[in-house]
């Protein structure tokens, strides 16, 4: 018989959900939350909540960089976590 | 139980871990090459890390009862310098008759740039051939997605290259599927942060199935656990797996892929 996963698993998913709170008022406090990788994190928030299947598909897809053609030259070597739109061309 | 740690940068590991692996069950690691955290500034670099993988570490191994296995390349941190990628490549073909070298790895992407494309469709080419197996990694974060689509149109590509004989590592929920469904083989790796969770790893298992995936920790220089997959092995006790799925995952998927190079013979 499968175990009772709300047992196996609820103290870690309400501790987790404690700690992005907690996140997020410590950036508020402290004039971070601009940041577009606060905004990311935001953004998909409310998939959470919408009570379809594949949450985490559809987090770590709208957290990825959703071009298809290699860029020019690797200028860096790490990964932030959220993909950040480039500026709009000034005219 | 028994299990094989099939991604593991044992050069980056302490003694000490060779002796918790051995006491965990683990009877075989496998190495691909990697970033040393750094740039190496030569191929003069590569010569002696692929002398290390291919002499020391076995014999490191050996003294915990573990065999040691490995895949060479250059990796797509370090491929963006073109000359020194075309200088370590040109190492690799003599080293693949060293008894312990499965196959070319970990290539891949790491930016998603037009350097590390072009060094991927070369290593895929010695792979072609050499007649080897693959190893590939997939990108960080938010490159994973679509270096893992440029990955599987190069792999697709190469008339040469069939896919059972390719493990695409790294894979997510968002990633996991588009490999498995191009008849790839999948890695799913346990790392404390980014990558997977032992539960996660699970749910992935479930939903796409076990038939060509293995785990992995993949543990190097970084934050990164090299007991992660008896802890993940535990996991699945506390989800009810039975016995027969863990072996299955966690010993007889990896023997099963690399028993594609006629290299792999795990000792009875």
């Amino acid at each position: 018989m499968a175990p009772k996963l709300v047992d196996l698993g609820f103290m870690d998913a309400r501790s987790k959900v404690l700690d992005v709170a907690a996140f997020l008022d410590r950036l508020q406090r402290h004039g971070q939350a601009a940041d577009y990788r606060v905004q990311a994190l935001r953004d998909v928030l409310p998939l959470l909540l919408d009570n379809q299947p594949d949450r985490v598909r559809r987090i770590l897809e709208a957290l990825s960089d959703p071009t298809l053609e290699p860029i020019p030259a690797a200028t860096i070597q790490g990964a932030f976590g959220a993909y950040q739109k480039p500026e709009p061309a000034r005219p | 139980m028994r299990y094989i740690e099939p991604h593991g940068h044992m050069v980056s590991r302490t003694t000490a871990d060779y002796e918790a692996l051995a006491h965990a069950g683990c009877v075989a690691i496998c190495e691909p090459a990697f970033w040393a955290g750094f740039d190496r500034s030569s191929a003069d670099g590569f010569r002696d890390y692929f002398r290390q993988l291919t002499e020391y570490e076995p014999k490191r191994a050996a003294k915990f009862h573990i065999q040691h296995f490995t895949w060479l390349c250059i990796n797509p941190k370090e491929s963006e310098d073109t000359g020194l990628a075309r200088d370590v490549m040109a190492l690799i073909p003599p080293l693949l008759s060293c008894p312990n070298v499965l196959g070319i790895g970990e290539i891949g992407l790491n930016k998603n740039s037009r350097n590390e494309l072009a060094v991927l469709e070369q290593h895929i080419q010695i792979a072609a051939d050499h007649d080897q197996l693959i190893l590939v990694h997939t990108p960080h974060l938010e490159d994973k997605l679509k270096g893992t689509r440029l990955i599987l149109d190069a792999l697709k590509n190469h008339s040469r290259i069939t896919p059972e004989r390719v493990i695409i590592d790294h894979v997510e929920e968002h990633t996991a599927p588009l490999v498995l469904d191009s008849g790839f083989w999948a890695g799913i790796t346990l790392y404390p942060e980014s990558k997977s969770t032992p539960n996660r790893a699970i749910d992935m298992l479930e939903l796409y199935g076990s038939e060509r995936t293995w785990l992995n920790s993949a543990c190097d220089w970084g934050v990164s656990d090299p007991l992660a997959v008896p802890k993940t092995a535990l996991e699945m006790r506390r989800r009810g797996k039975p016995a027969t799925f863990i072996d299955k995952v966690l010993y007889q998927n990896p023997v099963r892929f690399m028993s594609q190079s006629p290299k792999f013979h795990l000792a009875e």
